[in-house]
């Protein structure tokens, strides 16, 4: 699902924030990305994510070369993955409904459908009765699995989390991962970025950690076909 | 060994077909209707829900298209006006000086002969003397006339009503070759010159409304370029989950299509309170002249004008400030 051949990323006027990084996330499979702070964890996902591009080096998503590809296609590689943010990045002047219907809308589907699966999302997450509140009245967790929702609404092949539990107790970081892991086990491709230890070492999933921009550990170096 | 394989859509990093996978083509282009009036009732809904910055703009921009409009007005009011004005137009046939009455009835009945002339009054010369001596200043200079210098004048009229310049020529050349007669005088110069002007002030609104249009693209698209830029974040999110440039922009273009709308109706609604202020005062002009002349108002025409008008050049202004503002904008 994702591929990196020796991928580099440089900012403007930086040193390398991504250093030859090569990796292999085969399709179906949960792994955690982790490493220090600045280690290149968001950076490696803003680069799945199209929000930044690849300075060189191969990055493949379901074989599509991201360096080679369009301006006016970043959309459509856009609807294929759902992307969790730490930040939640909603819109505080929708309400809950229209934040997780987002992704459907800018898609085209139909209302009827739409509704649906916005319901269906929302109930995931435990939040369908709270589908006419604005976003602002929800607690941090809460805002958080709303912004889940939105990232699994339209039933993406790969989803994408950076931080996800960044601010919240272990219990609810828990509630959080164990959403994750539902997914993963009908099929999504789950790629969660954490420096949250504890998180690590209570879901056993494979893990990829960098450190100053390069791979340090790779638990599926060996597996990559 | 390498083992050569067709490879397949998403290999080529080519769409599946639809946003859902194997929706079928109906779908989305459903969806794709559904999505137009979802647009233009959202951003409706936003302008409706901020009124004061709203009717602002809509105000200058009405005030913008109503002003060509009113001047239109008053044009096509002028031109109606002055409509009737060359049928009244009369010829001056002046005679040879020196003729006694006698000739002068014998020269009155050719020109009453020829086709289409109708003889309205002859001013004889002394009559011409007694007009002359009333004006002021005059006086002293004619008291040194031993003789009456000024000729006979019959006054004809084109029979038909309605004629136009060149049948008046025509009449007047006809006129002209009567025997007895110095010359035949059109009386239609300042007709003419009316129209002239007329044509000119016409060009002149023109040039004013393509201005003044260009003005209304300029406050549309600042105001939608605002808009944009109050937007930052959500356009940055919209795009983040996969929004193209064409979802995005699409509530922006309506947003300007509405103010233009709304600066159309406001037009509209200005001039019709200019000429229902000006009725009253016009007919009584015309009534103390002896005319019916009524003011014409905004016709349906020109009305369905002002609203096109303003929604286009509103779609148009949007457009132009919304593409490049987009494209600045990227999620970081
Ligand atoms: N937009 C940017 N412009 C310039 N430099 C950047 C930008 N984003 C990140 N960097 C730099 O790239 C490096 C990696 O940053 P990145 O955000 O990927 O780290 P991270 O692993 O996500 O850290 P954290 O755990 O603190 O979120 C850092 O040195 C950072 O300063
Ligand atoms: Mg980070």
């Amino acid at each position: 699902m994702i591929r990196f051949d020796h991928v580099s990323k440089r900012y403007p006027g930086q040193r390398d924030a991504l250093c030859d990084v090569s990796m292999h996330l085969p399709a179906g499979e949960l792994a955690f990305l982790t490493g220090h702070s600045g280690a290149g964890k968001s950076t490696l996902l803003k680069l799945i994510a199209l929000i930044e591009r690849v300075t060189r080096g191969t990055a493949l998503i379901d074989n599509v070369n991201l360096a080679t590809l369009r301006r006016q296609r970043i959309p459509w590689l856009r609807r294929q993955m759902g992307i969790v943010f730490q930040n939640h990045q909603l819109l505080y002047d929708r309400s809950v409904f229209d934040n997780v219907a987002l992704p459907l809308v800018v898609a085209g589907y139909r209302s009827t459908e739409l509704g649906r699966r916005v319901r269906a999302a929302l109930k995931k997450v435990g939040l369908l009765e709270r589908e006419r509140a604005m976003p602002i009245t929800l607690s941090g967790g809460e805002q958080q699995r709303v912004g889940i929702a939105r990232a699994v609404v339209h039933r993406p092949k790969l989803l994408l989390a950076d931080e996800p539990t960044g601010n919240l107790d272990p219990e609810l970081s828990a509630e959080i991962m164990e959403l994750f892991v539902q997914f993963h086990q009908v099929g999504t491709t789950v790629l969660v970025a954490t420096h949250d230890i504890a998180l690590l070492k209570r879901f056993r999933y494979p893990v990829i950690a960098l450190a100053g921009g390069r791979v340090a550990h790779d638990d599926l170096a060996g597996e990559s076909a | 060994m390498i083992v050569r394989r067709k490879r397949t859509r998403s290999q080529r990093g080519e769409p599946r077909r639809g946003p859902g996978r194997g929706r079928g083509w109906a779908a989305p282009l459903l969806g794709w209707l559904e999505e137009h009036p979802r647009a233009a009732l959202a951003s409706l809904g936003r302008l409706w829900r901020n009124p004061g910055s709203t009717l602002m703009t809509a105000l200058v921009i009405a005030i913008a298209l109503a002003l060509p409009g009113a001047l239109w007005i008053l044009l096509t009011n002028t031109q109606a006006a002055s409509e009737g004005w060359d049928s009244g137009a009369a010829i001056s046939v002046y005679l040879e000086a020196d003729l006694n009455e006698q000739a002068v009835a014998e020269v009155e009945q050719a020109l009453a002969g020829i086709d289409g002339a109708t003889l309205v009054r002859t001013i004889s010369d002394d009559e011409a003397l007694a007009e002359f001596r009333e004006m002021a200043g005059f006086d002293a200079a004619l008291a040194e006339l031993t003789d009456n210098p000024l000729p006979y004048v019959v006054v004809v009229e084109p029979t038909a009503t309605g004629a136009g310049a060149t049948e008046l020529g025509d009449l007047a050349d006809r006129l002209a070759g009567v025997t007895g007669v110095d010359r035949a005088q059109v009386d239609l110069e300042w007709v003419q010159r009316l129209h002239a002007l007329l044509a000119l002030i016409e060009r002149g609104i023109l040039l004013l409304a393509a201005l003044l249009g260009a003005g209304v693209l300029l406050i549309v698209g600042n105001t939608i370029r605002l808009d944009v830029l109050n937007r930052r974040s959500e356009i940055e999110v919209i795009k983040l989950i996969g929004g193209t440039d064409a979802f995005i922009q699409r509530p922006f273009l309506y947003g300007g299509f509405w103010y233009g709308l709304a600066g159309g109706i406001g037009a509209c609604g200005l001039l019709i309170l200019l000429t229902a202020l000006l009725a009253t005062p016009t007919a009584e002009l015309a009534e103390a002249y002896g005319s019916g002349f009524r003011l014409q108002g905004l016709g349906a025409r020109e009305a369905a004008f002002l609203l096109l008008g303003g929604g286009l050049l509103g779609l148009i202004g949007a457009r132009l400030a919304v593409g490049r503002h987009l494209r600045a904008i990227e999620p970081a």
